[in-house]
């Protein structure tokens, strides 16, 4: 391959492009976590530079708002809805690969189709519901809703990777008396702890990140997310640049950091709706 | 094993045997916690909505609120800007491609470059959005570089002016999403078989007859499953970025108003449910045309056939 490469001469043009590229793609990250530590003045003198005289003042004018109870908001709707999401569709995914039934592919279909149901469709029946609940800014409706979204996907993941179990582990499972419990506990869950890990990660990604059904669904102060609260934050403190950036830095630094340390399996489990055999 | 969509490389004999048993209820125990969850979420959702847009005030009026939206310029307006960032699929593939090619090529530093080219992919969106929007302020950072980069010319009003303000919303879209099109692409290509590469070389093949004759025919499926994922998003999952940028008011003036936020605002800012409810029956039949060719690219490739 090298020397193919080799051949079509420009590696130089090449990496030049791939540099500039990759600069595109860095530099807004860039511009968030340098701006963070420099003055309203730094910032707009030299917005790409280094802060050479950092502080922390935006860090504290950040952490001193409500900032805090949304990053908390965030852990626990993010965790709860991850967490019950992976057990369920696990558990529906196992229901898939391990059995053939009337009406199982079209089932599938249906469930692959509601991975793209954009949710602001979604959005004006849930409200009424969890308003007549009296459910709106609690974190079940919040959870609930996550879970129905993130469940699609999961359940596709799951199901392709159980079918990938190799047939004769389960038949000696079964002929030594197991039940599909066991099989499933035993030995299913065993051997699936990368793909789980993997869908739990690009499930935490989606539920950090999400802005609209939390926009609307958590009004009272207290109960909002960390993305809304930025989001309300950017027009409040608009003339305040180094808090804006410093409160994005926080609320996006726990996912580059998960996200850096298992890149690999991460960008698997993003493609894994759509490539397989890898 | 190859890998891709393509059905042949379904492998019947690897998949584990299934219990069979006609009629069985067993399957159906595993699978109902998930059934009861996406029934009360997408089943009742999706069945109150339609009832919703033929009622006003709990009183039935037929397709009346359709009528409506669609007299609603706003409305209108909101759908042609969707189709408006539609052109920029077919730009984002094409992108993406080319710099998946550049990485295939690459053999020192592709993991390195493409951890670095995946990245904004994973970032959030209002925290994309604020920053961009920091960057593209009319004498912002970007305006200020490239004034002294003497094209002041090209130093536009990213998002003040109407002309433009949706196709930098289209450039920050594509930003972001252009390194899922690179890494796509780039794991089907790193499945292609190296042999294919070599004979082309031996046959004197260049740069661009090699990738021209090779490398496009075997990606097409991923490129497909790419155009439609982003058509998918550019129709109904924009919100965020216009959210943000905007301050949710879709500006300046009505530029940036995408049918999401037609149905939000008309939903939880005008107290109109029922015209938003309408809004939304148009989004979500609009999004089931391509939900039918997604689901078509899926099935080909899940391997649980039964």
């Amino acid at each position: 391959m090298i020397p193919l490469a080799r051949r079509y001469g420009g590696p130089t043009v090449r990496y030049v492009l791939l540099s500039v590229f990759a600069l595109v793609a860095l530099l807004p990250t860039y511009v968030m976590f340098t701006g963070a530590f420099k003055s309203q003045d730094q910032f707009i003198r030299s917005p790409f530079g280094l802060p050479l005289e950092p502080s922390l003042d935006g860090f504290v004018r950040v952490w001193s708002a409500q900032f805090p109870v949304w990053f908390m908001n965030s852990v626990v709707v993010t965790g709860a809805s991850v967490i019950l999401t992976v057990a369920v569709a696990a558990l529906a995914a196992w229901g898939f690969a391990n059995w053939s039934f009337r009406g199982k592919s079209g089932l599938l279909a249906v469930i692959i189709s509601l991975m793209v149901i954009p949710p602001v469709v979604l959005l004006i029946p849930l409200f009424q519901v969890g308003a007549q609940l009296g459910w709106i800014s609690t974190y079940r409706l919040l959870i609930l809703i996550y879970i129905g979204l993130m469940l699609p996907f999961s359940i596709f993941m799951l199901t392709n990777f159980f079918s990938t179990v190799p047939g004769s582990i389960l038949e000696a499972a079964r002929v030594d008396g197991a039940s599909s419990w066991t099989t499933f506990t035993r030995i299913v869950l065993p051997l699936s702890k990368a793909p789980l890990a993997t869908l739990a990660i690009v499930n935490v990604l989606w539920a950090w990140n999400e802005l609209l059904l939390a926009l609307v669904l958590m009004q009272s102060d207290d109960k909002k997310t960390l993305m809304i609260g930025l989001t309300g934050f950017q027009s409040r403190y608009s003339l305040d640049i180094p808090t804006v950036m410093a409160g994005m830095s926080i609320a996006t630094l726990p996912l580059l950091v998960v996200y850096l340390i298992g890149q690999r399996s991460f960008i698997q489990g993003l493609t894994a709706g759509s490539i397989k055999g890898e | 094993m190859t890998g891709g969509v393509a059905p042949s490389t379904l492998a019947p004999g690897r998949i584990a045997v299934r219990r069979s048993s006609p009629g069985s209820w067993q399957p159906w125990l595993w699978i109902a916690p998930a059934i009861a969850v996406l029934l009360a979420i997408f089943g009742y959702s999706i069945v109150a909505l339609f009832g919703e847009s033929l009622t006003f005030q709990g009183d039935w009026v037929g397709l009346e609120n359709f009528g409506l939206i669609f007299s609603d310029p706003l409305f209108t307006t909101g759908l042609l800007h969707n189709g408006l960032l539609l052109l920029a699929v077919p730009v984002l593939a094409a992108f993406a491609t080319f710099f998946a090619v550049l990485l295939f090529e690459t053999k020192r530093g592709l993991g390195f470059y493409r951890a670095v080219v995946f990245m904004p992919y994973v970032l959030a969106v209002p925290v994309v959005a604020v920053v961009f929007g920091q960057l593209l302020q009319r004498n912002g950072p970007i305006n200020e570089a490239l004034r002294s980069a003497g094209l002041s010319a090209i130093a536009l009003d990213w998002l003040g002016d109407p002309n433009v303000a949706l196709w930098t919303m289209a450039g920050v879209i594509m930003w972001k999403e252009v390194g899922f099109g690179v890494v796509l692409i780039l794991a089907r290509m790193l499945t292609v078989s190296t042999e294919m590469y070599e004979a082309a070389k031996l046959d004197g093949a260049g740069f661009w007859r090699t990738h021209w004759s090779i490398t496009l025919p075997e990606i097409r499926p991923i490129l497909g499953f790419y155009v439609v994922t982003e058509a998918i998003t550019m129709v109904s999952w924009v919100f965020n970025y216009v959210y943000v940028l905007t301050n949710g008011q879709g500006g300046p003036g009505n530029a940036t108003v995408v049918s999401e936020l037609y149905i939000y605002r008309n939903a939880f800012q005008y107290q109109q449910p029922e015209l938003a409810a309408a809004a939304a029956v148009i989004l979500f039949l609009g999004t089931m045309l391509f939900v039918i060719v997604f689901v078509r690219m899926q099935r080909r490739s899940l391997r649980v056939s039964s």
